[in-house]
């Protein structure tokens, strides 16, 4: 088997007294889409940003094309993160720049395109997630929630980066628009055959995008496999997670 | 509680704060000097920084500038000085008051904005974002901020000094009875090149501590609206704090015979 292009062994991550990861394992193999699913604050979000630098983990390993990146200089990190493109949670547009130059960014800044040229391809990716071109000289303050999801996913994908995470693609859009996104993202993963690795709650989008599923739970990855198996994983937290039932083992510490 | 056990941990708490201070700036120097340069970020800066605070700056020095020729003609009335109006406001303003008046305002404007800003962006991760797009956040958010106040402060501070004494000339002439050429002579006569050129200093260094408290309080701001409020007090308290403990220092050096 080739090197896996992400490669996570044992990652330990706490906030304060709080165990977030307890020793996470995950590998994804080149043009491969693995999807993580899992209860809110299991610590998807936290997974993805170890994987970025953004949080550094106590413990464990994290490769990038066999390289370990957990301890790296600022400028190698740099370096690394040039293959990736990350959609966040909650978009995080650059609400000093207009929406073109938010999805311009990383060819203006990290590969030296020029302004005119870098518009133009800016612009056909805010037309691939369905923004037209007036929407490019708003402000991301001037858009719904939706709206700005998109211009994240263009952010992402601008830059034709190697690894792209989505964390969430399709939260907060209509099933239309939720199905664009994720056509999109097969799509691109098809076409330039990139790694992906998404995070999401929807199991039509996780069933539509993934190779490979993983269930997170308690700091840990409790079950992987392809997402033909799902149906069929005698897991059952992970029964009880892809029907949404509030009963089984999975207990919501909610008072009742 | 017990007293000691409070003063320890206050203790531990502000030699913490230091180091990461110490931290921050060891961060910020060299990316104020290493390719890729943003001019076109600190031009704008520039702007927002210096242009922006001229109308505070002037107003602050114009009736600081008089009231210290009231003062001096009230004070120096008992011992028969009150001629030495036109030297002393000249000597307060270049050497102290230039400086120090511009330094807090543009404290309160400007170290304000810069924590509101980026502590904004730290909590709704567009300084992660910047980070995933391969973008050292010291080198295209906080150098050019830097880089901007330590050229503004010295350039306000100069239109500082004409209009405080300005200010000090128009209290001369229109209510304390001074000859205008004479009032003008005297301050003429009397300031020299080491007067305005020690409140210079003073004013690069206060701009230094201007833009690195707002940088750093917000760049380490969190959870959310709160604390991006907090870190844009502490941003402007911190900074009028090291202005004044900078100003005596430098004073002390600048000055001692
Ligand atoms: N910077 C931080 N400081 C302290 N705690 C944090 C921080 N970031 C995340 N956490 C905690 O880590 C846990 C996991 O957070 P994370 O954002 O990864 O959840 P998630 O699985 O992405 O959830 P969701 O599906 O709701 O987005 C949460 O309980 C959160 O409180
Ligand atoms: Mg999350």
């Amino acid at each position: 088997m080739a090197t896996p292009k992400i490669e996570l062994k044992g990652v330990t991550k706490r906030f304060g007294p709080k165990v977030v990861l307890d020793g996470i394992d995950l590998g994804v193999q080149p043009g491969e889409s693995l999807v993580i699913i899992g209860g809110s604050g299991t610590g998807k979000s936290v997974t993805l940003k170890c994987i970025l630098g953004l949080i550094h983990p106590e413990r464990g390993s994290i490769k990038v094309d066999g390289q370990e990146v957990t301890r790296l200089s600022a400028s190698a990190r740099e370096k690394v993160n040039r293959k990736f493109g990350m959609l966040f949670q909650g978009s995080a547009l650059f609400d000093s720049l207009p929406v073109w130059e938010n999805v311009a960014f990383a060819l203006i800044q990290g590969h030296g395109v020029g302004r005119d040229q870098a518009k133009k391809i800016a612009l056909q990716k805010l037309a691939k997630v369905g923004l037209t071109k007036d929407v490019g000289e708003l402000s991301p303050s001037e858009l719904s929630g939706g709206m700005q999801k998109r211009v994240g996913l263009a952010r992402a994908i601008a830059a034709d980066p190697e690894i792209i995470f989505f964390d969430e693609p399709t939260t907060g859009l209509d099933p239309i628009m939720a199905d664009v996104i994720n056509e999109l993202i097969v799509k691109t993963v098809k076409d330039m055959g990139v790694t992906t690795l998404s995070i999401t709650h929807d199991m039509v989008s996780a069933r539509k995008i993934a190779d490979k599923i993983a269930m997170l739970y308690k700091g840990k990855i409790i079950w992987a496999g392809r997402k033909e198996d799902i149906d069929k994983s005698g897991n059952e937290f992970v029964d009880q997670f892809i029907h949404g039932r509030a009963e089984g083992p999975i207990k919501m510490e909610i008072a009742r | 509680m017990n007293p000691f056990a409070l003063i320890g941990r206050f203790t531990i708490l502000f030699l913490s704060e230091i180091g990461r201070l110490a931290e921050f700036a060891a961060d910020a120097l060299p990316s104020i000097i290493t390719p890729p340069i943003y001019l076109r970020l600190t031009g704008e800066q520039l702007m927002r920084i210096g242009f922006y605070s001229l109308p505070v700056v002037g107003l602050t020095a114009f009736f600081t500038g008089g009231a210290l020729a009231l003062q001096i003609f009230i004070g120096g009335d008992r011992y028969g000085a009150e001629s030495f109006v036109p030297q002393i406001v000249v000597l307060g303003i270049t050497r102290e008051l230039g400086p120090v008046m511009a330094g807090l305002m543009v404290a309160g404007r400007v170290s304000a904005a810069i924590a509101a800003e980026l502590g904004t962006m730290r909590v709704t991760e567009q300084i992660d974002a910047l980070v995933t797009l391969s973008t050292n956040p010291f080198k295209y958010l906080v150098a050019p901020r830097i880089v901007a106040a330590v050229i503004s402060m010295p350039l306000l501070v100069a239109v500082a000094d004409v209009i405080g004494v300005f200010g000090g000339w128009v209290v001369g002439t229109q209510s304390l009875g001074f000859n205008s050429s004479v009032y003008l002579k005297n301050t003429a006569d009397f300031v020299t090149n080491s007067d305005v050129i020690s409140g210079l200093w003073k004013a690069a260094a206060f701009g230094f501590i201007i833009a690195l408290m707002g940088c750093y309080h917000g760049y380490h701001s969190r959870g959310g609206a709160q604390g991006v409020g907090g870190a844009t007090t502490n941003a402007v308290v911190s900074a009028a704090i090291l202005i004044l403990a900078t100003n005596y220092v430098m004073t002390s050096l600048l000055f001692s015979r």
